[in-house]
């Protein structure tokens, strides 16, 4: 069955400018998007499964010869439509900084270590039930040039297919009670304060396993509310 | 907690490529690359390359390209396409990252018509997300071909103001099977992107 997606669920993204985030004045769109309806083309999408993704490409600790340094974390969730259905078989890839802050990103030159025994990217496909799981290292926080003394709170980048094109999210899953929130003008670019709650994962104790690793729960919510089916498909 | 709006959208940042396009340049696979050509795949083979540029006219370095697409049959490598499957193991689907000039290039094959919700064909086209740093959400926009006479009863050219249409449609190099389209994100010659 396919399904219409709302445009009113996109009010909750970033407008494309944001003048606090420098970056964005000169690559935002000065003219209006055009409003369109969804063809078989936008309510289709790419259907990845486990082929693309290799044993262990979940585990971000264990891709070297050693151990990365730093705080061992679980992050895990669901991902999930507006109506609170399980998106299942869906691609998720992350990608991070190390403990210290640093990507392996050749540009990112800042004065922090880089960690040989972490790369900071990985996969996974989410269960029949919408659940995926990841270990890795919680990021530190890191410099940007965007404005004087401007640090981005620790984030994980991730990317997220669910079942049509227009469903497509990249965003950054922040941890909770980072002080830098309010100084964060990409965090800050998504206007609504109950949004902007979504981007923090919670602390989870109960999932946290005892002598080893920290666990931190997101739950991924893609578009999809008051999906009804489209006819001729 | 958490209410049920969406998850919102935040920027790829400028580090993305070791994660999502590492090409062999770093110690991850990629999952995708920039050709959606499996060996049984039928049609017309074709090559799509261009530029990305900012609103300066600078060519951007740190963007990615995603692209979508039906087969030369019009048929979507989606189980949600309820009609007849595609004929190969081609999944519509290709990543690019632009490189230090702002130069992207899919290799893939002409898709055919799609039907609209009347069921009235759209003129062949490939669905392409752009995502950047300074891109706080990824923006839609579509590649039609030059050579398609299909393309003046488009019905989604036809949402689109005549002067602005020319920012959709890859121009087709004389005797060549390559398409030439630059991307403006911004500017006089500003790509159409649309809300969808």
């Amino acid at each position: 069955m396919t399904f219409i997606y709302p445009t009113d669920s996109n009010k909750a993204h970033p407008l494309p400018l944001s003048p606090d985030y420098k970056s964005s004045i000169k690559r935002a769109p000065n003219k209006p998007l055009i409003p369109m309806r969804h063809t078989l083309s936008e309510l289709t999408g790419p259907v990845y499964g486990h082929e693309t993704v290799r044993e262990g490409d979940d585990d971000l600790t264990r891709q070297h010869s050693g151990e990365p340094l730093g705080e061992r974390i679980i992050v895990h969730g669901h991902v999930r439509d507006e109506d609170g259905r399980g998106v299942p078989s869906s691609l998720v890839e992350i990608w991070q900084a190390n403990s210290c802050g640093r990507y392996v990103h050749v540009r990112d030159q800042h004065p922090a270590p880089l960690d040989p025994n972490f790369t900071g990217a990985g996969r996974t496909v989410s269960d029949a039930s919408g659940y995926y799981r990841f270990v890795t290292i919680k990021p530190g926080a890191y410099p940007w040039g965007n404005h004087h003394n401007a640090w981005r709170p620790a984030h994980i980048h991730l990317s997220v297919f669910g079942h049509s094109f227009v469903t497509r999210l990249v965003t950054q899953m922040y941890f909770p009670n980072d002080p830098l929130f309010p100084f964060d003008p990409i965090f800050n670019s998504v206007p609504d304060e109950k949004a902007r709650a979504r981007m923090v994962s919670s602390f989870d104790l109960e999932n946290t396993q005892p002598e080893w690793a920290l666990c931190y729960r997101f739950d991924i919510v893609l578009r999809g509310k008051n999906a009804t089916p489209m006819e001729n498909s | 907690m958490q209410d049920n709006g969406i998850t919102p959208s935040q920027t790829v940042g400028p580090f993305f490529k070791y994660g999502l396009t590492p090409t062999g340049e770093y110690a991850w696979n990629d999952a995708f690359t920039h050709s959606t050509l499996t060996p049984d795949v039928t049609g017309d083979r074709v090559r799509i390359e261009g530029r990305v540029f900012d609103g300066d006219g600078v060519a951007v370095p740190d963007c990615m390209l995603e692209i979508w697409q039906a087969d030369a049959q019009g048929r979507f490598a989606d189980p949600q396409d309820r009609r007849a499957l595609p004929n190969a193991s081609f999944r519509g689907f290709a990543r690019c990252g632009t490189d230090k000039d702002g130069h992207y290039a899919f290799e893939t094959i002409k898709p055919g018509a799609v039907p609209d919700p009347d069921g009235k064909p759209q003129a062949p086209h490939i669905l392409v997300a752009v995502f950047g740093r300074g891109m706080l959400r990824h923006l839609y926009t579509r590649i039609y071909f030059s050579d398609e006479s299909g393309n003046a009863a488009d019905p989604v050219l036809e949402l689109v103001p005549a002067d602005r249409r020319a920012t959709l449609i890859a121009v087709r190099e004389a005797g060549k099977s390559i398409y030439r389209l630059d991307l403006h994100l911004q500017g006089d010659n500003e790509t159409v992107f649309f809300d969808v």
